[in-house]
């Protein structure tokens, strides 16, 4: 920033490398949103059904929102695609121009998004039990609708919901969040003005088993502060492993009850007025 | 495991919980910005006790509120508006103003906004432990959070957002207190709105907020008198718009609107920089921009147009046919303007400002009159436009002639002048209650604004320093206009000391003690330090001894500061703001607390002391085979001053091993210095004198004398450097994004053009500037015969020449501007003095670090920090260096009083009476500027620098640099390098009571007459 060809630097009024004037992390120890270090976003998560899908959610974190439907399992359209033992998993995103304050459309063959798909997919394809379904393709269709920061988690988690919600076997759930740092302290879930300003990193964790399927950085984060990071990210997942697998037991009770066969279906009723 | 949770956001109330807005970037585009936030009921109120916010901790208002205010007996808080801590904060900041406060955040989120330098002020106050003062996040509290309306304006919005919150706070008050029974109610302590906007104040009463203005409100307290006048002029406006201040003429043009001055500076049309001040003419100033190689000068007070020195001004450059050579004379503000009136100095009928207009003119039109050589023009400009403000508050007098003499002793409002001690600022208007009591005393004063209509900016009282000519006064004033922190260190900053505090000692050795884990054990070598007389914190130490293969080992050996200073606490955010000690002729303004600096880290003689070692194995011929460096524990063995260990070298009988030791230093010094030399460093010289003191106790100067120069201040100097370089040379290697080094970037061949011609002219000598070795060699060949001083006096000039040097981050220049200049080395830092600066701290933490002794911390690894740093210690290094040069200045001026009476009273016991004409010191001086009424002239003897000035006129030849002057034995010639006589003379001016050294010239000719 300082020597930007200019080699008398005392003649030209410095920019002060002043970031902007929000304050990441306050004195009091409320972050720009008002919320405090190790506090998540409001989830909501809206099983409507999209279309011909077999299963869909509206995924919404913060104001990230992404709308994901399943197709599958099903035969695949290019016999090429077909894989003998196992299903096949195709994961298409699609960014909505309007998805953030500057329109802008991004073409299909975008890096970013092509790359975003294939994390999802190599996330996902150790967890679904791809062997139960093999010949077969499961399409993955991500809309991102809004967004404000963590966007691979909420795409990772949406995913969990719409694959469980699709009835397909999964060995468990994907729980991701971000997690990063603002100077010395560590701030969890970070929206995008959070994203701009400190290092992050993203992690996805499987509950039951502890196991951790994806850590990605795309910024530096000094290798001190990493430990902590992560294991905060990993404390978080099992937070939200909670809201998730509640939002999936509403569900199921309210198709139980509107089945109608379900023997606790009355009681169930009261669960789901808010679905 | 921290507490993790999941924040409900409920949709239905979107409205108040998302933000939406537009927002327009660089390129111009819009952008719709959509950004949540989260209320929540865990926002506590911040008053001690309080039954509705229990969980509050560190709650710091007091239960009552306070009681001392006469409007509000049952005890209040006050909640100013951010329009009071954006003009008033003097008053805020003072302590007398003892109120309990609540800042809402919507407050501080506005000052932050409009003022970067007053939010910090404000922080500060937070922190300060004689104020009371709450933060309130109103905007996250789910009561007080409020959503703009359509068609309402940001500053609206906000001012209803703060009277929310005083709202707020009144009703949360009588929650907590329930009525009693048996108990009237209404006792209860009140929130006070504190606003100078009459509009919110009526809307304030209508929804039954107290409130008040800020002159009612300190006129109802205890101290009002005094703090009254802290109240800055945009408070007191509104009271009096008596002044017909519509019929006042403009006399400065308008600025131009911002979006015109950038467009303009965009395209080159105007130009945009720093605005320097002449400090020998009042009337003058330039404005370095890079479009030009010669800065744009400025003439006369409406091309200035109201730039105060140091301000980001935009000028505007006039054709090349109007521009002007400067104007090469002395014009004094205070004997032009001498009799110009505070009152009403802007009413054109006045007779004594046509008065001073015409004097004005007359100084202008003087330089207008003599034909210019068209290589002497400047690109001539004016000032349409300011960027950036540089008003802070400066140490002034008030000037006792513009106090209306009939009112001498009342307490009525007067409208007076302050003479700020800088010759760069121009004088400032001041309205003050408490003039007669002032006017003999230092006082500090604050700009506040200064409007077209108006001759001078007007400022405010902040408070006083005490009487002037006091030592302890001019010192603090001194500290003050540099800018220097000196407070003493807080609680928190001692709290970081270690807890044995002066009992601390290095534990004995053992594998399992933290404090020895990779430390070498130096205590059996012969270690020794030497400093100047009186040096209580020893930084450095030093040892040699020969190896048995031939080889020598030296080491230097640097007290461990990083090992108590430890990143991120408050004693090292406390270091770095502070950047430096500061050395005063008789006071030491430490950067770490006395304990660690004249302690536990000086490296006392005797004592087991920790250390960081550099340690070299160096051939005969000083070549260095290998460097270590490594933390260590050493015991020094002596501590000399420099003329002790030169006696001690120089003793054929002493043989012990440290003599041998200073001598094979001192062997090795000699044979680095002459390679340094050879390399083409620079010996460059800076007029040092050095003031004997009375004693240690009264500090009464009694003498100025030339410091003396002995081969070990050499032998030390020449290990520092070496140690600095391999430390600098590390660091970079390790770190090359953030390490802390310093350079000095080769000056400008325009800086020297001058002194080129004027050696040229008058004595014949060239200067060969291309590089700082053919620099130094043409340096060395000025000498003449007849003048021992002359080449000092040219290296002193040359120095002037040159830029200063900086401290830098190494990953934010590019690699070939590492170089210092001076030095001639290709890298350099700051490393062997950690409890002096601040510098030298962080490059012990990155060395420790480059050795795997201690992890880097993670500021020191972000190039943004490190770089926000290095902008701070830079200019705390300069400011200590010009208090340090002032301290000695008024110390010489002192001294040179004392021998004036000396000598009066001596000649007054041989002639039976003195004779008024005749006091002063005489003494030699070197004519090292002249101008076109007058003679600067450089006294080596004290290191003083003096302006002769003559009344009549005399012939000026700008070409060749002299001046003829009518004599009564004909005309004399004085030309630039003259040595002449001059008599010192200090004298307290009567208007400003500015103990002033006042020379004339004795010989050749008297100037007395003149």
């Amino acid at each position: 920033m300082l020597s930007n060809g200019k080699p008398d630097s005392r003649l030209t009024v410095k920019k002060k490398s002043q970031a902007s004037r929000v304050e990441i992390l306050n004195d009091g120890g409320f972050r720009s949103d008002g919320r405090k270090q190790y506090e998540l976003r409001e989830i909501h998560i809206d099983f409507s059904l999209q279309g011909p899908a077999d299963a869909s959610v509206t995924f919404q974190h913060g104001l990230t929102q992404v709308l994901i439907s399943v197709l599958g399992p099903r035969e695949a359209k290019m016999r090429s695609h077909t894989i003998h033992d196992r299903a096949n998993i195709n994961v298409e995103v699609n960014v909505a121009a309007f998805c953030t304050g500057e329109r802008r459309k991004r073409s299909r063959g975008d890096k970013r998004m092509l790359e975003l798909a294939s994390t999802i997919k190599s996330t996902f394809e150790p967890v679904i039990q791809t062997h139960l379904y093999p010949r077969s393709q499961i399409d993955i269709f991500i809309q991102v609708i809004q967004q404000d920061g963590g966007l691979l988690p909420a795409c990772l988690n949406g995913t969990t919901l719409v694959l469980a919600a699709a009835g397909i076997a999964l060995f468990d759930f994907v729980c991701a969040i971000t997690g990063g740092v603002h100077s010395t302290s560590p701030l969890l879930d970070l929206n995008t003005l959070e994203e701009n300003d400190a290092p992050h990193i993203t992690v996805a964790v499987m509950p039951r088993s502890g196991r951790v399927t994806l850590v990605t950085m795309e910024t530096r984060l000094h290798v001190d502060r990493f430990e902590e990071i992560f294991r905060l990210a990993v404390d978080a997942s099992h937070i939200l492993h909670h809201e998730m697998k509640a939002a999936l037991q509403r569900r199921t009770r309210s198709l139980v009850s509107t089945m109608g066969s379900g023997a606790r279906a009355d009681h169930a009723k009261e669960f789901d007025m808010e679905e | 495991m921290p507490l993790i949770t999941i924040q409900k956001r409920p949709r239905e109330e979107a409205v108040v919980t998302q933000r939406k807005f537009f927002k327009k970037t660089a390129r111009g585009k819009v952008i719709k910005v959509l950004r949540e936030r989260y209320l929540r009921d865990d926002v506590y109120c911040g008053i001690v006790e309080c039954k509705l916010c229990s969980d509050a901790v560190n709650a710091v208002l007091p239960r009552s509120g306070d009681l001392t205010h006469k409007q509000f007996p049952n005890g209040h808080y006050v909640l100013p508006d951010t329009n009071v801590f954006l003009s008033q904060m003097d008053l805020i900041e003072s302590t007398s103003f003892s109120v309990p406060i609540v800042l809402l955040q919507t407050v501080m989120d506005e000052v932050r906004h409009r003022s970067l330098p007053l939010y910090n002020r404000l922080k500060a106050l937070l922190k300060a432990d004689d104020k009371k003062a709450w933060v309130f996040y109103n905007e996250f509290r789910s009561e007080t959070a409020i959503v703009r309306e359509e068609y309402e304006t940001p500053n609206d919005r906000n001012d209803r957002g703060i009277r929310k919150g005083a709202e707020w706070y009144n009703v949360h008050i009588s929650l907590a207190h329930p009525p009693v029974r048996g108990q009237r109610a209404g006792q209860l302590a009140r929130v006070i709105l504190l606003t100078d906007d009459a509009a919110n104040r009526q809307k304030a009463e209508a929804e039954n907020i107290p409130c008040v203005s800020i002159r009612k409100y300190v006129e109802g307290m205890k101290d009002a008198s005094q703090l009254l006048d802290l109240l800055s002029a945009t408070g007191s406006e509104e009271l009096e718009p008596t002044n017909a201040s519509t019929a006042r003429k403009t006399l400065y043009a308008e600025y131009l609107p911002t979006a015109a001055l950038l467009a303009g500076v965009k395209a080159s049309k105007l130009y945009q920089g720093h605005f320097n001040a002449n400090q020998y003419n009042y009337l003058e100033g330039t404005v370095p921009v890079p479009a030009f190689s010669k800065p744009v000068l400025l003439v006369g007070r409406e091309n200035m147009n109201r730039a105060v020195h140091g301000d980001v001004v935009v000028v505007e450059v006039f054709d090349e046919s109007e521009w002007k050579a400067p104007a090469e004379e002395v014009i004094d503000q205070e004997t032009t303007l001498k009799n110009d009136d505070a009152e009403d100095s802007d009413e054109d009928a006045n007779s004594d400002s046509e008065f001073h207009l015409r004097a004005e003119a007359k100084a202008l039109c003087s330089q207008g009159k003599n034909t210019i050589l068209s290589a002497e023009k400047q690109p001539t400009g004016r000032v349409v436009g300011i960027i950036k403000r540089n008003w802070r508050a400066c140490v002034c007098h008030i000037d006792p002639t513009s106090l209306p003499s009939a009112v001498a002793t009342s307490f009525s409002i007067q409208t007076v002048f302050a003479l700020p001690l800088s010759r760069l600022l121009p004088r400032i208007r001041l309205r003050t209650r408490q003039a007669p009591n002032l006017v003999s005393q230092k006082i500090l004063v604050t700009i506040d604004r200064w409007d077209a209509h108006s001759r001078y900016p007007e400022g405010h009282f902040v408070r006083a320093l005490g009487r002037a000519e006091d030592k302890e006064t001019e010192q603090e004033s001194l500290l003050l206009e540099f800018e220097v922190p000196y407070r003493p260190f807080g609680k928190a900053i001692l709290d970081c000391l270690p807890p044995e505090g002066g009992q601390w000692v290095v534990p004995p050795k053992s594998d399992t003690e933290p404090v020895w884990r990779d430390r070498l054990d130096l205590r059996n070598l012969d270690i020794c330090s030497i400093d100047p007389p009186g040096c209580q914190d020893i930084d450095d130490a030093l040892h040699a001894r020969r190896l048995q293969n031939g080889n020598i080992e030296a080491g230097v050996h640097i007290a461990d500061v990083s090992h108590f200073v430890h990143p991120d606490t408050p004693m090292d955010n406390e270091a770095a703001a502070r950047g430096t000690t500061v050395y005063l002729v008789d006071k030491r303004v430490d950067m770490l607390p006395s304990l660690l600096g004249t302690n536990l880290c000086s490296l006392r003689p005797h004592v087991e002391r920790l250390a960081f070692s550099v340690i070299w194995e160096l051939t005969e011929d000083a070549d260095i085979v290998n460097v270590r460096f490594s933390k260590s524990v050493i015991a020094s063995k002596a501590a000399f001053e420099y003329e002790e260990a030169q006696l001690r070298k120089d003793d054929p009988n002493q043989n012990d091993s440290i003599t041998q030791s200073i001598r094979l230093l001192n062997s090795l010094a000699i044979k680095f210095k002459a390679k340094r030399m050879a390399a083409g460093a620079l010996n460059l010289a800076s007029p040092e004198v050095k003031i004997h003191l009375a004693s240690s106790e009264s500090s009464d100067p009694i003498d100025v004398e030339q410091k003396e120069l002995r081969e070990t201040n050499s032998l030390v100097e020449e290990f520092m450097l070496l140690a600095n370089v391999s430390a600098a040379k590390r660091i970079e290697e390790v770190f090359p994004q953030t390490a802390v080094l310093r350079r000095h970037l080769p000056p400008p061949k325009a800086n020297f053009e001058k002194l080129q011609d004027i050696l040229m002219k008058r004595k014949g000598f060239k200067l060969d500037v291309s590089s700082s070795g053919t620099l130094a060699d043409s340096l060395d060949k000025c000498i003449d015969p007849t003048a021992p001083t002359f080449n000092t006096l040219v290296r002193i000039m040359a120095t002037r020449c040159m830029l200063a040097a900086e401290y830098f981050c190494s990953g934010s220049v590019s690699r070939d501007t590492f170089g210092h200049y001076g030095l001639a080395s290709p890298i350099y830092t700051h490393f062997t003095s950690p409890i002096r600066r601040y510098a030298d701290v962080l490059a012990h933490r990155q060395l420790a670090a480059s050795i795997s002794h201690t992890p880097l911390h993670p500021s020191l690894h972000s190039k943004a920090n490190v770089e926000r740093i290095m902008d701070v210690i830079n200019r705390r290094h300069r400011m200590a260096q010009m208090a340090g040069r002032a301290s000695v200045e008024f110390y010489v001026g002192l001294a040179l009083k004392g021998r004036t009476e000396a000598l009066a009273k001596a000649r007054g016991k041989n002639d039976g009476k003195a004779v008024e004409a005749e006091t002063g010191v005489i003494e030699e001086a070197f004519v090292i500027r002249t101008f076109r009424n007058g003679v600067g002239v450089f006294v080596f003897q004290l290191g003083l620098e003096g302006l002769v000035t003559f009344k009549h006129d005399v012939q000026f030849d700008a070409d060749n640099y002299t001046l003829t002057v009518p004599s009564n034995s004909g005309d004399v010639t004085i030309s630039v390098f003259d040595k002449v006589k001059v008599r010192i003379d200090v004298e307290k001016d009567k208007n400003t009571q500015r103990g002033r050294v006042k020379m004339s010239l004795v010989s050749p000719v008297e100037s007395k007459d003149l």
